[in-house]
């Protein structure tokens, strides 16, 4: 009787212990992924390489993960499509962009036992990692090529809104530019829009008007090296391959590629390993690619390449000190030999060379 | 081509989409219908005619299924409106939504598709004229087209015994009823004539002005289309001015961005929007009369039986 007593109690225990480590890790069979995008798949960019992640995802994991997506959702009413998927059975849920954090954080907070991915956003939580790409890696040899390619001495610049994202874009491109062309001059626009291709295209034929001969972009459709093209005139794809749209005109583009990450992150909890991180990947992890480099000169290819490679060791830092503001004043170097990631993400300063003002 | 021809050229591509779509929004309003449906019936009309332009690899065929698809959509909404006496505000609300989703479906197989440019017109003699020639004789055929449709236009609402019936209906259609005039068969004809122009409108924004689909491309131009018919005070040539304002806008702020002017970007993008308004007010002061909507506009009808 006694020991049966303690027997049980026993068991008890172990059962009681065995489900506490069960909680917070364990492994899966099966489970469901959901995505929320901030524009269409189909807006060959930005979305659209998610959706290539999610595929990937599908892919990997035959029969093991199903995946689920929401489309265009906007910003302001993104709480409700995130709770929406966290309702109906989703292990982990990415949401993918900058506008989607406060939702993200809110609806993590109700569900501790749902795994939570945000892109491009600096709030985390228990449950809720956080993942970005260091696309300036990619702006600083383009900036190279264009600061190179450029006859008119004037590159372009089409951005979307004057947010610390974009503007450390263009000063990576610019300074790409600079330092192999210090004389070369910028033109910046902003369409005020991620995603409208015709007024991103009007936004592009206005550079290229004033004398634009290489046309950098960070809106989300094709339109701008489109109307680079033509003209022919040089430009940048943008988040993915736009070559099909310029073939003529696309010297390389930006790609991201969140598959690597996402793969992994869909891993993790199938393997009962996920823990709430922060990811910032760049060049060296694959998170950024450069499609093919062409329509250019061997020398300036090479060059391309070797800023590339050198990125990749670590051995050039697009924001490696010093940094001078357009006061001509140097700005305080917090991270090793170059800018911090802080430095990087909050960055509202035009470097030296940019006449323009930023947007206030 | 200098910088100021430049300008003057992307003007009138920005200006031309909008004007259409007005227009047609302009005939059914002056009918006494009020169709929010723009926006919808131009997003059918891109997918459609992009997805036709490049399965037949004909230009002419885009535009044939663009405008067909704008009509089919606009006929849908009749059905609704003319038939069941629905709540017109609703049912143009719910056109816009249909006519976004259904548009990302039928473009779903095209998107990464690409078309040729279409060659401008060239009038040999006259778009040699400096400055002006290449303006006003080397544009594409829309351009024509969209200038001789305000003037049509005009002339029919004004000039024709049937565009004054069209308005007497628009104005009282329990008057018109009761003098025998067939409301609704004419209403019917003003929606299809909307939806067709949207979905020109629609053809003109995928197949010349970015030359490629994507979903949700139209980015609000149905609506600004439907706010320049109300500033415009109804009338075609107004619209016109409005569209090509607003057109002129839009193009000149990215230009003032471009050149450095220093004035922030988000002052500049209102810029368009407030000098539309501030112009077709303007406009309307100075003809010295209250200008008021069709009288009729968006209330339901139910004939006596």
């Amino acid at each position: 009787m006694f020991s049966g007593k303690v027997f049980g109690a026993l068991a008890g225990a172990a059962v009681l212990a065995l489900s506490a480590t069960t909680a917070v890790a364990q492994p899966k069979d099966k489970i469901k992924i959901g995505f929320i995008y901030v524009g269409p798949v189909g807006d060959h960019g930005w979305s659209y390489q998610h959706d290539q992640g999610r595929q990937a995802i599908e892919k990997a994991f035959p029969g093991k993960v199903t995946t689920t997506f929401v489309e265009s959702v906007p910003e302001a009413d993104s709480e409700r499509a995130i709770e929406q998927l966290a309702r109906t059975g989703h292990d982990l849920i990415f949401t993918t962009s900058f506008g989607f954090m406060e939702p993200t954080l809110k609806v993590a907070k109700k569900y501790p036992n749902i795994k939570f991915e945000h892109a491009t956003g600096f709030k985390r939580n228990p449950n809720l990692s956080t993942y970005a790409a260091k696309f300036h890696e990619g702006r600083y040899i383009i900036g190279q090529i264009a600061g190179k390619m450029t006859k008119s001495n004037t590159i372009g610049y089409v951005g979307a809104f004057p947010i610390p994202e974009v503007i450390a874009g263009i000063n990576a491109f610019y300074l790409g530019a600079q330092s192999v062309n210090p004389s070369v001059k910028i033109k910046i626009v902003f369409a005020n829009t991620w995603y409208d291709p015709a007024k991103e295209g009007d936004a592009a034929k206005a550079l290229l008007d004033q004398g634009v001969d290489m046309l950098a972009q960070h809106t989300d459709s094709p339109a701008p090296i489109q109307a680079a093209e033509a003209r022919g005139k040089f430009g940048f794809g943008q988040a993915s391959d736009m070559e099909r749209f310029a073939p003529k005109a696309q010297l390389t583009a930006i790609i991201d590629d969140w598959s690597q990450y996402y793969v992994a992150r869909a891993k993790a909890v199938l393997d009962g390993t996920w823990k709430s991180e922060d990811t910032w990947g760049g060049l060296a992890s694959n998170m950024v690619v450069m499609a093919p480099y062409k329509n250019m000169p061997d020398d300036v290819k090479k060059l391309a390449q070797d800023t590339e490679a050198a990125i990749k060791a670590g051995t050039l830092n697009p924001f490696k000190c010093p940094v001078i503001g357009q006061d001509g004043k140097e700005i305080e170097c917090k991270g090793k030999g170059a800018l911090a990631d802080e430095q990087v993400l909050g960055m509202n300063f035009y470097v030296k060379g940019i006449e323009d003002k930023i947007p206030q | 081509m200098t910088v100021f021809e430049a300008i003057l050229l992307t003007i009138v591509t920005a200006s031309t989409p909008l004007l259409i779509a007005a227009l047609g929004e302009l005939v059914t309003e002056r009918s006494g219908v009020l169709n929010l449906g723009v926006e919808g019936m131009m997003a059918m009309g891109a997918a459609c005619s992009f997805a036709a332009a490049v399965t037949f690899d004909s230009t002419l065929l885009g535009v044939a299924a663009g405008m067909l698809a704008g009509a089919l959509m606009a006929a849908l909404f009749a059905l609704l409106v003319l038939g069941f006496a629905a709540n017109q505000t609703g049912s143009g609300l719910a056109l816009t939504i249909l006519g976004l989703g259904l548009s990302g479906l039928i473009g779903a197989p095209f998107v990464g598709a690409r078309r040729d440019p279409i060659a401008p017109i060239d009038l040999p003699g006259l778009s040699d004229i400096p400055v002006i020639g290449r303006l006003f004789f080397e544009q594409d055929l829309f351009v024509y087209a969209s200038i001789a449709l305000t003037i049509l236009v005009a002339i029919y609402l004004v000039r024709t015994r049937s565009g004054l019936t069209l308005r007497s209906i628009g104005e009282n259609h329990t008057s018109a009823n009761a003098l025998g005039l067939p409301v609704r068969q004419v209403r019917f004809w003003a929606i299809l004539f909307g939806g067709a122009c949207a979905g020109l409108a629609g053809a003109y924004l995928a197949l010349v002005y970015t030359r490629f689909w994507s979903p949700g491309m139209t980015a609000g131009r149905g609506w600004i289309a439907l706010a320049l018919v109300v500033f415009a005070a109804w009338r075609p040539g107004w619209v016109l001015v409005g569209a090509y304002i607003f057109g002129a806008a839009t193009v000149l702020q990215l230009h003032a961005q471009a050149a450095q002017f220093g004035v922030p970007s988000q002052v500049l993008s209102a810029v368009p929007y407030l000098a539309t308004i501030i112009a077709l007010l303007l406009l309307s002061i100075r003809h010295g009369r209250a200008i008021g909507a069709p009288g009729s506009l968006g209330a339901p009808f139910v004939p006596d039986r």
